[in-house]
């Protein structure tokens, strides 16, 4: 059952077609990729589905709500969470206090007086921050920590108020290879777990390929395809798209074994 | 009809100064990045040194020629300026920029004085435009149409030079992007110290060319900034086209407001601002600002911690200590230490959306002196006791930082400073121009305290009550929720509105409880001077908060309260000096140089240096990763 609904999404820059007509459908527990090459018009999808741009045509909507023209903030409170491809957290703050702060917002307490920020709903933080694997880290300032570890604390954040979308813009970016697989399986694990939807953009197709349950590629603002990652990867459209991605798609280049590992168990 | 056009006419005249001065500080801005807080004193130099020139220079080339050697003198102060003082801070945070140039105010207002002394001066009149032109039945003086002249000659050199010219293209690309310019192998250095000498040169040439309309006077420097902001504001931040409409704007309705309002000639402009502002929060022909794009926030700040046992301690003791004041001090001591303490609160407050939420107010004072006004006013006028005043005071500041913070938390970086300091304005040329209520220049005066109040012991134990649980309130409110969506939204406020915070409203919250604060403040200070004047809201004094600010330390809780007692006590000492604006401006400038975390952050240095406990397992944690 779709709980999201993307309905002919347009959008246009000048002349530019950046995104046109662009429909999705996204499950419970289903991990959605969605690639394509630099100016494929993902990030524009990405934001238009978070409220930060409007579109010129098209419909969002979430269990049957509509989320087009609603801001950020609202789109938040109805249940989607959100990752940056440049992580943004409060540099001024203790990885905990990060987490309590999405959480404090949660329970509507940001214009309450008391008790003190850094004493409210520590026991729900510290659950979170165990789930990403930061617990050992909770009293550290967000300011001194590896980036790895500041995408992990993103996710906490975003895990904060139970969202039932996730997006995640490259989540992967910007981190070493195995912290790349670590922080995938992770979601991967969480989306099963907490049987989220989860929408994210990734330009490493060993992450994609591995740990996708769908992909959908985007290609000059339209959708070229649409479907699991054996039939995606098999698209001679798709290959045409990404000519000089190499060994990615042929049959002897099926990425590494810990790649293969994976993909075996997110289609478990 | 005549009228009309020479009421015109002298609207277009009035605007050419205006229009240079502002037109070089958009050109400073849109190269350097940094609001020139000194170009007024540019300006003022200008009419200073053209006045000298023309004393030595005679006749009709003599004239025109110190117009253009005064200028090219501002530029060359310009030059030192930017050489000595900004050079070294590019990279800090816009604050510390903002501040340094604040620093070159005041060096600047003592040497003029000790040149050109205290009297103003008389501009000899134009050689060959002394007389009038008569259009119709109306007279304008001619020298007027030299000035209308003067600034279409400046717009179209400027128009040339940015648009037909290797040098002024480059100027234009840095704007855009100054690490471009910088990767194509333009020497960055040269870019900047030429515009810096070109903008100054314009504030000098505009201050000079005014001198036979307006002379030359020591109050010129503050008196011309406030409208500059507001044009470049209108205009838009970089705009050169957009300076010279706002100024023409801002000049007609002027000129047409002292024959139709001769009442409101200072509000009409700021409320001319106000509407472009609620539609294009970026000027006229301004850009939306990008996020990010200002100077570097600086290091980041190390998070909040739980007050230890030992600071609590410490904080009881010094109570106890100030508690204990009148039984040891004379009346001497315990005046100073309630200065000390009303200017702790203030601070506190201004640290409180400064420090905390990352908004640089240049325009505290409109509430300090808001909350004084509003007590002594209520006493004036419905003989209301001290308690209730003091009451009412922190409620009508707060509204009066509920309608500023309305316009002001649209905007962000020097935008912010630009309008908080507009806006100070307005209320300061109420509080001046509204004689009938206000007192006008005269003040309030005869607002003491209660009977029982009004020794100096009484009204020091007074000070000391509410003015500690006013701090206190402060440094409460930073660790609650709130205080920490604050920063949150100074920290990323892409963050915040991803976790559903409303970074505005946030930070209007906080704009009005400062407000609040700050009039508390106001009103201790009324009751303490027993009058209150429209200098506690001049520029000047929303300075003095945020030199306290800087120089306890930005990033320090408690910054605000030991710049507070250094700058009190500083300042009842160098204020026995003649020129002890010119101690504190270098001071300023030092230690914006030298250093950049404040009183607090020496303190810390020289913790970590020498032993105590400082934070060893952390540092040690990072090193090692």
């Amino acid at each position: 059952m779709s709980f999201l609904e993307v309905r002919g999404l347009s959008k246009s820059f000048g002349g530019v077609n950046a995104v046109n007509a662009v429909s999705l459908d996204l499950k419970e527990g289903e991990l959605l990729a969605l690639i394509g090459p630099n100016g494929a018009g993902k990030t524009t999808c990405f934001n238009m589905l978070y409220g930060q741009l409007k579109p010129d045509e098209g419909s969002v909507k979430l269990n049957g709500r509509e989320l087009i023209g609603q801001t950020p903030r609202k789109i938040w409170r109805m249940g989607v969470g959100r990752t940056f491809q440049i992580t943004a957290t409060y540099a001024s703050m203790t990885v905990m206090e990060n987490v309590q702060m999405a959480l404090i917002s949660h329970h509507r307490g940001i214009f309450s007086v008391w008790p003190p920020a850094s004493r409210r709903h520590r026991p729900e933080a510290r659950a979170l921050l165990e789930l990403v694997g930061m617990e050992s880290q909770a009293e550290r300032a967000a300011s001194v920590l590896a980036y790895g570890d500041l995408k992990r604390l993103e996710l906490a954040i975003a895990l904060a108020h139970s969202p039932q979308l996730l997006l995640m813009d490259e989540p992967a970016a910007g981190m070493a290879p195995k912290e790349r697989v670590g922080l995938m399986q992770l979601t991967a694990d969480i989306v099963k777990e907490r049987n989220i939807g989860v929408l994210f953009t990734e330009h490493d197709m060993d992450v994609v390929f591995s740990h996708a349950h769908r992909v959908l590629v985007l290609n000059r603002g339209e959708i070229l395809a649409d479907g699991s990652v054996e039939e995606v990867r098999a698209n001679p459209r798709v290959q045409e798209v990404y000519l000089g991605g190499g060994s990615t798609f042929g049959e002897q280049g099926a990425g590494s074994e810990e790649g293969v590992d994976k993909e075996g168990m997110a289609d478990a | 009809m005549d009228f009309f056009i020479v009421q015109i006419l002298t609207g277009l005249s009035n605007a050419a100064a205006l229009f240079l001065v502002a037109s070089g500080l958009s050109i400073i801005f849109g190269v350097t990045r940094v609001v020139n807080f000194s170009h007024g004193s540019f300006y003022m130099l200008g009419a200073f040194i053209a006045y000298s020139l023309m004393t030595v220079l005679p006749g009709f080339i003599g004239f025109w020629a110190s117009i253009l050697l005064a200028g090219v003198a501002v530029g060359v102060i310009g030059l030192i300026v930017e050489l000595g003082v900004l050079r070294p801070i590019y990279k800090s945070p816009e604050l510390f920029q903002l501040v340094a140039t604040f620093g070159v105010i005041l060096v600047i207002q003592d040497l003029a004085l000790l040149i050109w002394g205290p009297d103003d001066l008389i501009g000899q009149r134009a050689p060959g435009f002394e007389g009038v032109v008569k259009i119709g039945d109306q007279l304008l003086p001619s020298y007027d149409l030299v000035l209308i002249f003067l600034s279409f000659l400046v717009l179209g050199g400027l128009w040339f030079l940015f648009n037909k010219t290797r040098v002024g293209i480059l100027v234009r690309a840095a704007t855009q992007d100054r690490e471009m310019v910088g990767a194509l192998g333009v020497n960055q250095s040269w870019l900047f110290s030429g515009v810096f000498f070109l903008g100054s040169a314009l504030a000098g040439i505009g201050g000079a060319a005014q001198l036979p309309k307006g002379g030359a006077d020591l109050l010129m420097d503050f008196n011309i900034l406030a409208p500059v902001f507001v044009v470049v504001v209108i205009g838009g931040m970089g705009s050169i086209p957009g300076a010279f409409v706002a100024a023409l704007l801002i000049s007609e309705l002027n000129v047409f407001g002292v024959q139709f309002l001769p009442q409101s000639t200072l509000v009409l402009m700021f409320v001319v601002m106000a509407v472009v502002l609620i539609f294009r929060p970026w000027g006229l022909f301004g850009r939306p600002e990008i996020v990010g794009s200002h100077g570097s926030q600086g290091p980041p700040e190390a998070p909040l911690r739980a007050f230890s046992g030992r600071l609590w301690l410490a904080l009881a003791a010094a109570v106890i200590a100030l508690t204990a004041v009148p039984f040891f001090g004379g009346t001497f001591l315990q005046v100073l230490l309630a200065d000390v303490i009303i200017a702790c609160l203030f601070a506190t407050s201004l640290h409180f959306i400064l420090g905390l939420g990352g908004l640089v107010s240049f325009g505290h004072a409109a509430t300090f002196g808001g909350g004084a006004y509003a007590a002594a006013l209520l006493v004036q006028f419905s003989g209301a006791s001290m308690e209730l005043a003091m009451l009412f005071a922190p409620f009508a500041a707060g509204l009066l930082a509920l309608v500023i913070g309305w316009f002001c938390v649209r905007l962000s970086g020097v935008y912010f400073a630009m309008l908080t300091l507009a806006f100070a304005q307005v209320v300061w040329s109420v509080a001046f121009q509204w004689g009938e209520v206000t007192g006008g220049d005269d003040g309030i005066l005869g607002i003491w305290p209660s009977a029982w109040a009004s020794g100096t012991t009484a009204y020091y134990y007074l000070v000391l009550t509410v003015g500690l649980s006013g701090i206190a309130t402060l440094l409460f409110m930073a660790y609650t929720p709130f205080g920490y969506a604050l920063r949150g939204g100074r920290d990323s406020a892409l963050r915040s509105e991803a976790i559903g915070i409303n970074v505005r409203l946030v930070q209007w919250s906080a704009f009005i409880f400062a407000g609040f604060m700050s009039g508390l403040a106001g009103a201790l200070f009324v009751f303490a001077k027993g009058s209150i004047f429209p200098t506690e809201l001049e520029i000047a004094r929303s300075f003095d908060a945020l030199i306290i600010v800087f120089l306890g330390g930005v990033q320090s809780l408690f910054g605000p309260l030991a710049g507070g007692v250094v700058f009190t006590l500083l300042q009842d000492w160098l204020s026995r000096f003649e020129y002890w604006r010119l101690f504190l401006g270098l001071m300023i400038i030092g230690i914006v140089i030298l250093l950049p975390n404040g009183l607090v952050g020496v303190g810390q240095w020289l913790r970590g240096r020498f032993g105590g406990p400082s934070n060893k397992l952390e540092e040690a944690q990072e090193e090692a990763g």
